[in-house]
């Protein structure tokens, strides 16, 4: 099974992920991180794990593993 | 006795023994032999050769090569050692060794191409922006050049520093016999980069300014202490003492010699090192000498400020006058110093200090 | 199964750089390329002046922070004595095509050795926005406040290009970070340049149309946009000197 994690601290807030997200299932939190920023949500539901809000990220918010398994190409 | 060789040509064979794995620079009067005899000499040890685009450039190159640890070197004269003086400052900065070479031209902006000694408040004093020195070795001769390039080295190394051997146009330009040192195989030191990030210390962004002044007053209080080099004669009953490095400290040599023989009391100190300037040879000078005398080659008189500060820290007790005698460019003659000294006699030259 | 994905461990910290700022996707891109060709643990950084020295606080590899534009001179000492080791130049536009347009375009006339990434973001991003030699005509800057007049500043400058038709490089690109699919092709590009270095190939430049949304007074989402509608019509992206052997 495939994993999203989010490292809410390291999120700017930029919006590139939201905005690239085939499925909508990125969308700002109403929590602040510790930069004063708020950091994005993963609706699971939504989320197909298709890795583009990894490719958009500048900021090394997301990571994508297989059975909790991460790193490296498939 | 060694076989005739050229200055710069016997400096850069120096280097080559010394071990050096890159040279990068821009040719320059009176300083190019150095470079042209490596572009051939270094593909043949197997180091690298490159002709820079420029003086930045050259010694930019110099601190990538001096970054992974190995030796490296650079050479130039004025208004390209100005240049170079960005890469000096990083390299310093960044507490990593390398020698560049200086073969001295005189004047200001493009300057001349007279042998001089004008660099040397430049060279003393680091040179670039910020708060740093240089060891600055100062050969009286090609064999005490090439004598001292190994040590150069080594001295970078040691203290983590940039090494200036500060030449003069006439001594890369001339011949002399001179004795080759052997060849050495320099490790590639622990702190150069490997890839792996062994060592964490090079190209730290944030940095703690505080903590690292502590550090580098530390470690030019131990360079001053271990590396004063000069060599001295007839301090004990001088009535004046002549202060001259370079082939000028050589001349005065000579003119002191002269001077004893014709009955007057005087000696000579000629530094080795410029900075660490030889403090400890002032002390061994008599305590009731008349003078003190710079001879230097530049026009307003640069070295004579060392010999003044330097000489108020042995004897305290009164000031003891310095005076200068500047030839401006070129090698001052025998007759130039003993004329100086009797002008300062009658009172004709006043002190500088 | 989709891709597995993580932050390769090099560059796995968080950077300094402005949010919606592409210093931080392209810094991936390399660092997943080096990981990929197995030269992250066998790899040194010559950092330029600017934004590009960010890096500096969150790389964990080799680096040296290079005198302002003199990155490629650095490189080429670098290289010099440790062929072995892979050698990137990171840099801005301002770093590599201004103040170091000499040391930069000498490297890439001898054709050294190492692998060059420029950030081309039109301006000088870390002193506040100033107008660079990338700046676009009529692009208001701190210091082209009226709009850039290309009649008295020159027009803006496309390095790769000039190397590629110029000098006899290993491969000359350009890339962009607006999308997914373009920074796809930019790794593809960052990849091609480390392997033309590896093989020995000689130089290798990878321009990158990078968003500077805090000096462009933009949000993210529209400094993408300007790169796509403004910046790309002029500068354009693709290869243009592809390696030889391929």
């Amino acid at each position: 099974m495939d994993v999203i994690t989010v490292k809410e601290e390291r999120c700017k807030e930029c919006g590139l992920c939201i905005a690239h997200c085939p499925n909508e299932a990125l969308s700002f939190s109403d929590r602040l991180n510790s930069a004063g920023y708020k950091p994005v949500q993963v609706d699971d539901a939504k989320c197909i794990k298709c890795g583009i809000c990894y490719t958009m990220c500048p900021d090394g918010v997301y990571e994508i593993s297989h059975n909790g398994e991460s790193g490296g190409e498939d | 006795m060694g076989d005739m060789i050229k200055g710069n040509i016997a400096i850069a064979e120096a280097a080559v023994r010394a071990g050096i794995k890159l040279y990068a620079g821009y040719p320059i009067t009176p300083s190019t032999e150095i470079m042209e005899y490596l572009s051939k000499r270094l593909p043949e040890v197997g180091a690298s050769f490159v002709q820079a685009e420029s003086e930045l450039a050259g010694i930019n190159m110099v601190m990538g090569a001096a970054a992974c640890g190995v030796r490296a070197l650079t050479a130039s004269s004025g208004p390209g050692i100005s240049l170079k003086q960005e890469g000096i400052s990083c390299i310093s900065d960044e507490e990593l060794a390398c020698v560049v070479i200086n073969v001295v031209r005189y004047g200001n902006g493009l300057g001349t191409l007279y042998s001089a000694q004008c660099d040397y408040h430049r060279e003393t004093r680091g040179g670039g922006n910020g708060d740093y020195r240089c060891i600055v070795l100062c050969p009286g001769s090609i064999q005490e050049a090439v004598d001292l390039m190994a040590t150069a080295y080594e001295l970078a190394e040691k203290y983590r520093i940039v090494t200036v051997m500060m030449t003069e146009g006439a001594l890369g330009q001339m011949m002399e016999p001179c004795e080759l040192p052997d060849f050495i195989e320099p490790k590639k030191h622990p702190w150069g980069f490997d890839g792996k990030y062994t060592y964490k210390k090079i190209g730290i962004f944030d940095r703690n300014s505080m903590d690292e002044a502590v550090e580098l007053n530390k470690k030019h209080e131990a360079i001053k202490a271990e590396e004063q080099r000069w060599e001295e004669e007839g301090l004990e009953d001088a009535d004046y003492v002549f202060v001259a490095f370079g082939l000028p400290g050589r001349s005065v040599q000579g003119a002191v010699k002269e001077l004893r023989a014709e009955g007057h009391k005087v000696g000579f100190i000629r530094p080795i090192t410029t900075w660490p300037f030889p403090e400890k040879a002032f002390e061994n000078v008599n305590k009731d000498v008349k003078g003190l005398i710079s001879v230097e080659a530049n026009a307003t008189g640069q070295l004579i400020d060392d010999v003044a500060l330097t000489i108020k820290k042995v004897i305290k007790d009164r000031n003891v006058p310095t005076f200068c005698l500047p030839c401006v460019y070129g090698i001052p003659s025998m007759k130039f110093t003993k004329e100086g000294l009797h002008k300062i006699i009658s009172g004709e030259i006043k002190e500088a200090y | 199964m989709a891709k597995a994905r993580k932050v390769p461990a090099i560059i796995d910290n968080p950077m300094s750089f402005c949010p919606g700022c592409g210093h931080g996707i392209v810094i991936r891109l390399i660092a997943e390329c080096l990981e990929e060709l197995e030269q992250d643990q066998n790899l040194i950084f010559a950092l330029g002046v600017g934004c590009s020295s960010l890096l500096g606080g969150g790389l964990v590899t080799d680096r040296l922070h290079c005198p302002h534009g003199r990155a490629s001179a650095v490189a080429t000492g670098m290289k010099r004595v440790q062929p072995e080791n892979t050698i990137v130049a990171y840099q801005g536009d301002g770093d590599a095509y201004s103040i170091g347009i000499a040391e930069t375009i000498n490297a890439a006339y001898r054709n050294e050795n190492f692998t060059m990434v420029a950030i081309n973001n039109t301006n000088y991003g870390m002193t506040g926005g100033q107008m660079s030699w990338t700046t676009m005509p009529g692009q208001v800057t701190t210091t082209s406040p009226l709009g850039r007049d290309c009649e008295i500043t020159g027009n803006p400058l496309k390095f790769p290009e000039l190397v590629a038709s110029q000098f006899d490089v290993a491969f000359a690109a350009r890339g962009a970070v607006t999308s997914p699919k373009n920074i796809n092709k930019l790794k593809k590009y960052i990849k091609n340049g480390l392997e033309a270095q590896i093989n020995g190939e000689g130089y290798s430049v990878i321009e990158v149309l990078s968003p500077c949304p805090t000096n462009w007074k933009l949000s993210p989402l529209n400094s993408m946009k300007r790169i796509e509608e403004e910046l790309i019509p002029y500068y354009p992206l693709g290869v243009f000197k592809e390696r030889k052997e391929n």
